[in-house]
């Protein structure tokens, strides 16, 4: 266990909610200002996987003789059961100030009290996205002030963060042109979230919202090493899919789960020296990650090839959705002083190797792992990517591997009508009824003849809807394929008997009619009959009597 | 030995005003045995309390009243409360404890002793301001760890008491509010920053008191009040509550009449607390959980050996008794040290060469420090709140409006030592010379047991006569700040006088120990104290004002 000084705790005798505080004007805090830097904090956009359609235009906006170097800053909110530093709840979307305490809104003579999960996550993320971890590391405050932020600092860590040194392996989809990418991590480093700012339109006050203040944070910093709007997409898909498969995140990008902030410059190609880079704010998909840094490259060559790279400045500029175009925020970045210094009312974060060796030895298969061995597998990289993409659907396709189902066929029954079906029903892999064992049955059922492939459809859908055991159906339904030759003889008989008009067009020629047959005997078999069979015996008796 | 040693001046042991009229702290006292020929040493005002409640010699409700009577008559002279709540709140509190021990309940070990808080400290039935006007009126919605574990055990707070604003003075002068006089001089101040719980006690509007204790705010006042102060370990207590001022040096400390009730209370409050990261895990050992068992610790001075010191070396701090100290300062402290000798110590001078830099760097690290803890009083959720166009606006006047002129100075001092080309040569530096002074300390305190010193250079002084001079306001720190830089625990306690006022003014003598050393330090003052003759710390303003 880790040989910290640092406390977890979750229930607070004494956190009396302080109404008579916050109830100051209708439950919110309020103050009047016409702040220059509003920050709009509605954004509810559709987070996409990194679609397909932008990419035509991305391929003839990058120009030959320019290079893109692009770095990102992510900040990944962790899904602790409490914030960080005292024992409120965080949930997404709660009665603004439902769930804060005289600690996390800063009252006077209120103390932070680290939680050891932060910790916990932090080394998670730190150790899967291969980086060197301080087993000796502090906090700080970086001080500057802000309605949402109650102490007017904000505990953060600065010149020793608790990882550093790492990367982070992508794979490039098939349609992106593929390929393998690793990307460098400069540091993870743990601090805690501020509070949100509510502004209501054609009013001149803002309100405070402090639910989200002090809610844990990992801000994950990458090395400048992407060149395109895709690969900083990728990117952040992979970081994602990592907090994801960790548990230490929803990393839900429209609740502000995940958020990017990219930093963009422009150099001719051969040029080592950088240029001057631009940050890029309000990201709130991967889609708008990729948009607008192809966006930004393309404004950035445009002014270089007019000869007007001095108007190419330091600053942080805003997406604009609406407009797909980047708008200027604000100038002058780089000046801000925010005189950090230790906090001193946490010890310092020392870890013991156990600790870290412990939490190493139980994480669990990492995305870039799954998708080497999904590889090895033999599975095609589209089929790797798909289902790699979500662990849960990576657990669902494993043990169904695992009870000796063949991985190609069930890769394309997950991918094809199980994920038709979940897109269509909203639903996740573990929500739906089909279980890993039934998918297996389901197979070998077919595998084994003991249905055709077309009732096996019929079957999943029962599954995926209603629950329940493939032997179960089958049996329920009457399902099981005819294969015995005199049976299906006696639904062929029936058939031509019934249908001499059409045996004569056969007979004399018109051969074409075999497929009306055999439909006919199909539906009287109600879909049972083994169709090799069917058409064998069918064709045998058409064609006996001529 | 110290042969630089000189005569003590009998002043230095005799007050002027011998012998005091009688009054409720001399009733109390009735049951310990008492010399005829010279006063008797301090008793503990807790235990008499616990005494005289369970022999049912008096109600909780009739100590309380003569408390009142004797507040009603000194505080509009010494004006050392901020808030008195209702005294009809008080005595419900103590007909109800009445009634419990009239039903035979078991009642904590501080059951009806009168405790006052200073106004830095959170209380939830009660304003805390922190002496500012940021602050005025507010209502924290919870109780400091310390003053919980207080009311726990049984004690009743009286009220909260001034303060310079925010913890930051020595005088107590910097209050937004009111300034408080010292009880042995009115017109002197009782010393700072919690110069109200002082002189609360000394004038005894209460039994004890809760301080805090950045720079010496503890210690300080109470030499300046001839009371007892303690000052203890970083992290002994829990900050918890406590308004930050330099949170790396911030404690919450004791004040009483007596060594035995400042260990009570100190035992009453300390310990692991987990809103507090920075508080010990260290179980107190220097006193047992329960009241009889502290009575071993605290024999009375009849049953002492000849020299119940003997063996113990007590360390006398050659940097503060030179230039700058007054003679009678240094007088008293020589007698102290003779003092030792007599109850079988060896006193030996010893050299922190350090000493000298504590001051430059406690100033760089307690105002950068302070500059980050009071960001949060921007007038947005709590305190006063000046209505502006702008954000930052808002911001300035709230905050130019609500601090005090010494707060902003020392805000500002801590923004630049912060500031990015700044930190190396100002906060960095001071960070280092703090580990060495910490070192320094470490080492003293391995050749002796612990080491004294006088707890100011000088007596209680004129209010108004530093107030336009903060250097020499700041020099007057230096005895008590090299201590909170090293975290460790002081005991200051009344060891003299020198002429002054009416009746002399009270010196402190500062006994510093090894980290969570409090129990040695609790041991050797006690002993100290009931063994030091013809000095009886009972101000004048308390004969005076109850004759009249």
């Amino acid at each position: 266990m880790a040989s910290t000084i640092f406390r977890s705790f979750q229930v607070h005798s004494f956190m009396l909610y302080p109404t008579s505080l916050i109830t100051r004007r209708n439950g919110v805090f309020r103050f009047t200002t016409k702040s220059s830097q509003s920050q709009t904090e509605t954004q509810q956009r559709q987070q996409t996987k990194v679609s397909q359609s932008t990419q035509s235009k991305k391929l003839d906006k990058i120009p030959k003789d320019y290079e893109a170097v692009i770095g990102i800053e992510t900040h990944v909110q962790l899904s602790t059961l409490t914030k960080a530093f005292c024992g409120c709840p965080y949930n997404y979307g709660s009665h603004p100030n439902s769930t804060i305490c005289p600690i996390c809104m800063g009252l006077p003579g209120s103390l932070p009290v680290l939680n050891s999960k932060v910790i916990e996550f932090a080394v998670k993320l730190g150790l899967a996205l291969n980086c060197n971890l301080a087993l000796n590391s502090k906090f700080d405050r970086k001080q500057y002030f802000y309605p949402d932020l109650p102490k007017g600092y904000q505990i953060s860590q600065f010149d020793v963060p608790i990882a550093t040194s790492g990367f982070l392996d992508v794979d490039i989809p098939v349609e992106f042109g593929g390929g393998h990418r690793r990307f460098g991590i400069t540091r993870v480093h743990m601090e805690e979230d501020a509070g949100k700012l509510l502004h209501t339109e054609g009013e001149n006050y803002s309100q405070v919202d402090l639910n989200r203040a002090g809610v844990p944070l990992l801000e994950i910093v990458s090395e400048p090493d992407m060149r395109t709007g895709i690969e900083a997409a990728e990117y952040a898909a992979e970081i994602q899919r990592l907090v994801r498969y960790l548990g230490v995140s929803n990393g839900n990008m429209q609740e502000g789960s995940l958020r990017c902030d990219v930093n963009v410059s422009i150099r001719p190609i051969g040029q080592s020296k950088f240029g001057t880079k631009v940050e890029i704010k309000n990201l709130n998909s991967f889609s708008s990650v990729n948009r607008a840094i192809d966006y930004e490259i393309a404004r950035q060559v445009q002014l270089h090839r007019e000869g007007q790279e001095d108007r190419i400045v330091q600053e942080t500029r805003l997406w604009e959705e609406g407009a797909q175009k980047t708008i200027t925020m604000r100038k002058k970045e780089g000046l801000a002083d925010y005189r950090y210094f230790p906090e001193p009312d946490l010890p310092a974060v020392i870890l013991s190797q156990e600790y870290v060796d412990d939490i190493q030895s139980s994480l669990p298969e990492l995305p870039e792992i799954k998708r080497r061995r999904y590889e090895n597998m033999g599975l095609s990289m589209q089929d790797v990517l798909f289902l790699a993409n979500d662990n849960n659907v990576a657990d669902f396709f494993d043990a169904t591997v695992a009870k000796g189902a063949d991985a190609k066929l069930v890769a394309n029954w997950i991918m094809s009508d199980i994920a038709a079906f979940m897109k269509n029903e909203k639903l996740t892999i573990n929500e739906i009824k089909l279980t890993p064992d039934e998918l297996f049955e389901l197979i070998a059922s077919i595998k084994d003849g003991v249905i055709s492939g077309k009732i096996g459809k019929e079957i999943l859908f029962e599954l995926l809807s209603k629950g329940g055991t493939v032997k179960g159906i089958i049996a329920e339904k009457d399902l099981v394929q005819i294969v015995d030759p005199a049976e299906i003889e006696k639904i062929v008989d029936k058939v031509i008997a019934d249908n001499p008009k059409q045996l004569e067009q056969y007979r004399s020629g018109k051969t074409k009619l075999q497929g009306y047959f055999a439909g006919q005997v199909m539906k009287l078999s109600k879909g049972k009959a083994n169709p090799g069979l069917l058409n064998k015996i069918l064709l045998e008796k058409l064609n006996s009597k001529s | 030995m110290i042969l630089t040693l000189q005569t003590p001046r009998p002043l230095s042991r005799l007050p002027r005003f011998l012998p005091f009229s009688t009054n409720a702290s001399i009733t109390l006292n009735q049951s310990q045995p008492a010399t005829c020929t010279s006063p008797p040493p301090p008793h503990s005002q807790i235990l008499s309390t616990r005494h005289s409640l369970l022999s049912r010699q008096f109600s909780a409700a009739d100590l309380l009243r003569s408390h009142l009577n004797r507040l009603n008559l000194t505080e509009p002279h010494l004006r050392s409360f901020l808030h008195l709540p209702d005294p009809s709140d008080l005595l419900a509190q103590a007909d109800s404890l009445d009634r419990r021990i009239a039903a035979g309940e078991d009642v904590g070990p501080l059951a009806g002793v009168l405790v006052a808080v200073k106004d830095n400290i959170c209380t939830a039935d009660m304003p805390s301001t922190g002496g500012s006007r940021i602050l005025e009126g507010y209502r924290p919605p919870f109780d400091a760890t310390a003053v919980k574990r207080a009311k726990e055990l049984g004690a009743i707070v009286v009220g909260k008491t001034n303060l310079d604003e925010f913890g930051m003075g020595s005088t107590t002068e910097g209050s937004a509010f009111q300034v408080t006089a010292n009880p042995w001089d009115l017109s002197r101040v009782p010393g700072g920053s919690s110069g109200g719980s002082a002189a609360a006690v000394s004038a005894r509007q209460c039994v004890v008191s809760l301080g805090s204790d950045t720079g010496g705010s503890v210690r300080q006042p109470a030499s300046f009040c001839g009371v007892v102060g303690l000052k203890p370990t970083y992290g002994r207590v829990s900050r918890f509550g406590l308004m930050a001022y330099a949170s790396s040096l911030d404690t919450i400390g004791c004040f009483g009449s007596s060594v035995a009730d400042a260990g009570i209370l100190l035992h009453a409050i300390s310990g692991h607390d987990r809103f507090d990261a920075t508080s010990s895990n260290q179980i107190p050992k220097f006193i047992s959980q329960d009241v009889p068992n502290f009575l071993s610790h605290f024999v009375s001075a009849s049953s002492f050996e000849s020299k119940p010191l003997k063996g113990l070396r007590v360390g006398l701090i050659r940097e503060t008794i030179g230039d700058g100290v007054d003679a009678g300062v240094i007088s008293a402290i020589h007698s102290a040290a003779s003092h030792f000798e007599e109850l079988g110590c060896s006193v030996n001078e010893v050299s922190l060469p350090s000493f000298s830099l504590g001051l430059p760097a406690y100033y760089i690290l307690a105002s950068s420090e302070s500059s980050s803890n009071l960001s949060r009083y921007d007038g947005i959720r709590y305190g006063n709140q000046v209505y502006a166009d702008e954000l930052d606006s808002l911001y300035g006047s709230s905050r130019a409006n609500g601090f005090g002129s010494e707060v902003k100075m020392r805000i500002l001092m801590g923004t630049y030592a912060l500031s990015a080309g700044y930190y190396d040569a100002y906060y960095k530096r001071a960070q280092q010379v703090r580990t060495i002074i910490r070192n320094s300390f470490t080492e003293a305190l391995n050749q002796n047991d612990i080491l004294i010193s006088p707890a100011a250079p000088s007596p209680a002084y004129k209010i108004g006569e530093k107030k336009n001079d903060p250097l020499a306001m700041y020099a007057g720190d230096i005895m008590t700040v090299n201590v909170n830089l090293a975290g460790l625990p002081a005991l200051v306690l009344p060891c003299g006088f020198v002429e002054g006022g009416t009746a002399g003014l009270p010196i402190g003598l500062q006994m510093i120990g090894a980290a969570f050393g409090e129990e040695e330090l609790l041991r050797v003052g006690h002993i100290f104290e009931q063994t030091l003759e013809n000095c009886r710390f009972v101000p004048p303003i308390i004969a005076e004002d109850i004759a009249s």
